[in-house]
């Protein structure tokens, strides 16, 4: 069997990538692509814990279903709220969303 | 454990009355399409103060246990709570009905009612996958309300940095809730225990970097002052209260549920210590320098977050009443304020400090108002924000974190000057013209109402602070 430690190098490693963009990219559309990622690390992380830990449990496996959930509700307010943004000043661009500073 | 007992309905009560209101609200909506929108707005606020008194009686948990599989804790910390999410929903639909396009739709009161629904569960969830459902019950909403005004630069603007904050702030809170299950088994917050140095470590990090960023401390606050000054003023009040308030709650159920004694316990304490020392510096300096009102109060809370987070460091039953009190104190005064903003700006159309210049004469009784709601926020006896800073801080000396209350007593003197600078435009300055008596600033009924039981709320609790000590205490007993 595949050691445990495995799927957590994967899934760390998908959450640093996520962050990474999320922090460096400069499309409303790609940081949320972003936290995106991020939230699969999790999933793995989860479903990893769950397989190698607690099989007898549905903790795991529901925890799981509820995170991507989640995330389909965030992200389709995200995409919402970046279309009425588009419409308004025809960018997503999040350097040039700078009407507040300071 | 897992069968079905009345007191379970009771644990929940609020919720459930909660609920029924939103469907009302949606009923109605349809039937009232072609009258005044305003009309939705009262049935909300009278629904939230039905719901308030109706589970001020029923709901009072007899003592702590835990319902619902052990999902949700039933105990005096989420019941108290509870009642003050459900007053800040009530006085923050008042202060919505006048407010332009928010007041006129129905979504806008159903999304404020479903994220009280979410605050409510976050202070009592004893368990991570129901206290991350809750945070996002509470924080999808919110993100909604901040880009309420579809049409408004800024405020969609706002509501789209919420969200990608909030989205990836949840996330690395999220990521620790994950190694907490994987290490210790368990997703019940009672169940678990036991974790190495190096991991505590980790998991105390994700989880202040997710806690952080709901309340607004140092390193994770830059969301706040756009946030605040972009969504509709409202709402920016709701989120700077209600919402802060449900942190500080998850923080306490947490951080103390968690890591209760012992070296970790010194390790978060402190780590959290450090945060409140760079908030209240950080929100205090930079507020100096605002010239947006609403920006200003931004970092004000900031910095007011930084002081209540003195009193949860203590981690004792001291430091549990006396955040809850703070709590209770600054929800009236940070409502208050915003409430205020929010009537002025209706009528000037300026959010900016330098157009308050003769708001006393222009209207006297908005401008009392103010100057309790902002003395309160200086910290000045007899307003509710005096007694709730002596509280905090002394639960700080009383855990032998001396430096931190002298830290705090140094940044409220600083925030004097901002506070004191806005009421001076207030009340010294006049207008442009000096003819302030063309120029009237009218109360609309909800205002009145809403800002009246907030003022006297505010004094209340600063002469008359007995009795709200001894709930905010109460809610320290099942913690420890």
């Amino acid at each position: 069997m595949i050691p445990i430690s495995w799927y957590l190098i994967v899934a760390a490693a998908l959450f640093s990538i996520g962050l990474f963009g999320v922090l460096a990219r400069k499309n409303a559309v790609a940081i949320l692509l972003g936290v995106e990622l991020m939230l699969n690390a999790v999933n793995i992380n989860l479903v990893t814990f769950w397989r190698y830990n607690a099989p007898e449990t549905v903790t795991g496996q529901v925890f799981a279903i509820i995170v991507f959930a989640v995330a389909a509700a965030e992200v389709a307010v995200g995409l919402a709220l970046i279309i009425s943004i588009y419409r308004n000043r025809k960018t997503v661009v999040a350097d040039e969303l700078d009407m507040m500073k300071w | 454990m897992n069968a079905f007992t009345p007191s379970m309905v009771m644990a929940i009560l609020p919720e459930i009355l909660l609920l029924t209101l939103v469907f009302l609200v949606l009923i109605f909506e349809l039937i009232w399409k072609k009258e005044d929108g305003r009309n939705l707005g009262w049935l909300t606020a009278g629904g939230l103060l039905l719901i308030l008194v109706v589970s001020a009686f029923l709901g009072k948990p007899a003592e702590a246990s835990t319902v619902f599989g052990g999902m949700l804790r039933y105990d005096a910390l989420g019941f108290i709570f509870k009642m003050l999410f459900i007053f800040g929903a009530m006085l923050t639909a008042l202060f919505m009905m006048d407010s332009e396009k928010l007041g006129q739709r129905g979504e806008s009161y159903i999304l404020l009612l479903v994220a009280t629904i979410g605050m409510n569960l976050m202070a009592t969830s004893a368990d991570l996958i129901m206290l991350y459902l809750a945070i996002e019950t509470t924080s999808i909403p919110m993100y909604i309300l901040a880009g309420f005004m579809r049409d408004d630069e800024k405020s969609t603007e706002a509501g789209l940095k919420y969200l990608l904050f909030g989205a990836m702030a949840s996330t690395v809170m999220l990521y620790g809730f994950s190694l907490i299950f994987g290490f210790s088994g368990s997703t019940a917050l009672e169940a678990i225990t036991g974790f190495s140095m190096p991991l505590a470590v980790g998991i105390i990090l994700l989880m202040a970097a997710g806690i952080g960023f709901k309340i607004s401390l140092a390193p994770f606050h830059f969301w706040a002052p756009d946030v605040y000054e972009g969504a509709p003023t409202p709402v920016a009040g709701f989120l700077s209260t209600a919402s802060k308030a449900a942190g500080f709650a998850v923080i306490m159920r947490l951080f103390i549920g968690l890591f209760p004694t012992g070296q970790y316990a010194q390790m978060w304490t402190l780590t959290l210590a450090i945060l409140a020392t760079l908030t209240m510096t950080v929100g205090n300096l930079i507020a100096l320098r605002q010239t947006n009102i609403k920006r200003m109060l931004a970092y004000s809370s900031i910095a007011h977050a930084g002081y209540a987070l003195v009193g949860a460091v203590s981690l004792s039953e001291l430091g549990v009443g006396s955040v809850t009190f703070y709590l209770i104190a600054y929800v009236l005064t940070n409502l208050a304020a915003f409430g205020i903003i929010a009537a002025f700006s209706r009528i000037a159309g300026s959010d900016e400090i330098s157009a308050y210049a003769g708001m006393s004469r222009r209207s006297p009784g908005l401008a009392l108002a103010m100057l309790v709601a902002f003395l309160s926020l200086t910290g000045m006896p007899p307003f509710g924000g005096f007694v709730a800073k002596v509280f905090v801080f002394a639960a700080a000396v009383e855990a032998n974190m001396i430096w931190l209350a002298v830290v705090g007593v140094l940044n409220s003197i600083i925030g004097v000057y901002y506070y004191l600078t806005v009421l001076k435009v207030v009340y010294l300055h006049r207008m442009e013209g000096e003819n302030e008596e063309a120029h009237p600033i009218p109360l609309t009924r909800p205002y009145a109402i809403a800002l009246t039981i907030l003022s006297a709320g505010i004094l209340l609790v600063g002469v008359i602070f007995g009795p709200w000590f001894n709930a905010a205490s109460a809610a320290a007993t099942g913690l420890f």
